[in-house]
This record gives structure tokens, sequence and C-alpha cells, in this order.
């Protein structure tokens, strides 16, 4: 079970009106990851306002060199409005993770390069992250990418249909009577 | 198939190679807690998971001042192979000669499969079993049971290192 609710703290597309919340613990680094992001955006459109969705990272850093610093690219945006910007977009060139790729990634979305250098430099983020996947692991995250709907952590392998049957089952419950 | 050793049960001392040149006993390290992980095979994707997963861990681990370490029935030199390319910092022992010696004396060898159990042993200071667990083959336990059991033992001991979530 999701030990940390969804909340201010968290990246989130959907209104607070979704009746499920479907929550990704995922690592810019990982192909698994990668390819779960379109299958993502399938879900949102298929879905539509019903569906909440979460991004929290899980970066393994010791297997995936990158993870981590492109996690912290991704806060770094998000502290100045660009978090799904930044995120599509290290997804989308996941081949060419590393500081020249999130710094060329932040001069595109017109946020402060030299801020960002820093950033990474001292770790800014580092600690965000790090709960971030610490809340992960005592939620039962075991690998990437983990997800959760409405609380509940559900078994991999993931694809669209996997995640699709159990927003269904969780729509399905919320609209049935106690 | 026999139950892996419950909670309250003396730990079993051992010693084995953790490299070709160097031995690991547990009596070594008495006086702080020991994660004993017992796992099927070096480079097999459940086990892969799970000790990515701890590898990751390791300093959560450690701010409860415990001592990680991984058990299977695979050579040293095939642990050293896997620990380079996958970057673990904490021991791989081989249970390799007499084969599963180690695990039969904790109930985790599959005798038929001639491999580890995926089983977890917590060992408080004092070397006796504080929790265990041993899971379905192919399912990754995580690491969440481990913190759990964790907090449980430093709350028992009194002060301690505190949640780290």
């Amino acid at each position: 079970m999701l030990r940390i609710a969804v909340g201010a703290g968290d990246h989130i597309q959907g209104g607070p009106d979704a009746v499920v919340t479907l929550v990704e613990y995922g690592d810019y680094e990982c192909p698994f990851c990668a390819r779960m992001h379109s299958i993502v955006k399938r879900l949102q459109k298929h879905f539509g306002g019903q569906l909440r969705f979460a991004f929290r990272h899980f970066p393994l850093t010791q297997i995936h060199p990158h993870a981590r610093s492109a996690a912290e690219a991704a806060e770094f945006a998000a502290v100045h409005g660009r978090f799904w910007q930044m995120h599509d977009a290290l997804f989308d060139n996941q081949d060419r993770l590393g500081p020249q790729l999130y710094f060329d990634l932040a001069a595109a979305l017109r946020l402060p390069v030299e801020d960002l250098r820093e950033a990474l430099a001292k770790g800014v983020y580092g600690d965000k992250v790090r709960k971030d996947f610490m809340g992960g692991v005592r939620s039962g995250a075991k690998s990437t990418p983990s997800f959760f709907v409405n609380g509940e952590r559900l078994e991999g392998p993931y694809g669209f249909y996997s995640l699709a049957d159990a927003i269904d089952a969780a729509l399905i419950r919320a609209h049935s009577p106690p | 198939m026999a139950p892996i050793l419950a909670p309250g049960v003396r730990a079993p001392d051992f010693t084995l190679p953790q490299t070709a040149d160097r031995k690991l006993s547990l009596g070594n390290l008495v006086g702080r807690p020991v994660i004993l992980v017992f796992y099927p095979a070096d480079w097999y994707s459940v086990c892969d998971d799970q000790l990515s997963l701890y590898n990751e861990v390791l300093p959560e681990f450690r701010k409860h001042g415990a001592e990680l370490i991984g058990i299977s029935v695979d050579s040293v030199w095939c642990h050293a192979a896997y620990a380079e390319r996958r970057n673990l910092h904490f021991p791989l022992l081989a249970d390799f000669h007499p084969k599963g010696a180690v695990a039969r004396k904790y109930g985790a060898y599959r005798h038929r499969e001639g491999v580890c159990e995926g089983a977890i042993f917590l060992i408080d200071g004092q070397g006796t079993i504080f929790w265990s667990h041993c899971c379905p083959v192919g399912v990754n336990p995580g690491a969440d049971g481990i913190f759990d059991a964790l907090e449980r033992l430093s709350a028992e001991e009194g002060g301690g290192a505190g949640c780290c979530a």
C-alpha cells in the first residue's frame, strides 16, 4: 500500500475530482519506464478527467548512473513550473541523459541554465528525490517502474491493458454502492 | 520442505568465502544487526531487482547500524563478476562447497533445485534471529518488511536510529 498520500509535494496531472489516482515510481534511465511513459499518456487520454496521475522518483543510481541527476533536473524544472515538460523531454531523450542534455532542455524551456548547473553541482534537490525513493521503498515498490492505483500496488509486468484493467476496476468500485 | 529458522532461535554461526582469498564469519559481526539475504542465483532477474534495491537502500540499512550480507550457492568468481557489473557495495558469500551447507542450517535450501530459498533473516546484535521471511519462488520481497523489522528492533533495543522513510 502507498504509505505517502498524494499531496502538495507531488507532481500531478489531472484534477482533484478524478475518481482514480495512478502513482508511478519511475527512473528516467530505466528502459521499461520510457516504454511506460507513452502508455501512461494513452491511459490519460483514454480515461480523461476520471484519472489523476502522479510521478515520483525512484532512481536506481547504482545501475543507472544518470538517474539521480535526471531526477534532480526534473525537480529544478518543477520549481519553475516546468516539471512535465522536462519529464517528457527526459524520457524522449533517454539515450542522451547527462548534464549537456539537461542544459539544452533547460535552455529550450527558457529556464536559467546557470542555476541548474549550480543546483546539480550542490545536489539541491537530492533530498527531495531521496525522499520520493524511500517513500516508494516503504510502500513496497521493488523495481522500476512501480505503479499504484488508488494506493494499491500493482504487480508487474505492466502494459496498457493491465493498467487499464486495474483503473477500470477502481472506477467500478468507486461507483458501486458500499 | 522444512521451514526456515524462526525468530527467537540462535542464528547458526558460519564462515564462508567472500572472495577467493577472504572469508567472512557471522561471529565477527556480533554487536550489530545483520540482514542475511539468501537468494537463488546471481543474474536471475528477480534476485537482480531485489539485490539492486538493497544496494540502493544500503545507506538507510546502515543508519540502523545494520550489515547486509547476500548468500547464494554461486562461486566467488561468479559473485565477483556479478557484484562488479551491478556495482554492489555489500558482500556476497559463496555457499558453494559443500553446496548449500549454510543455507541448510537455516532451513533455506531448496533441495530439488539445488539453490537457496529467497529467505531473509534479521539477526540482532546478540546473534539471535529477530525476524525471518521466506518468499515464494519468483517473487521479489522488496525492502519494506526489512525496514519494519529494523524499526521494531531499534525500538526494542531502546533508542537507536529512528525511521528513515
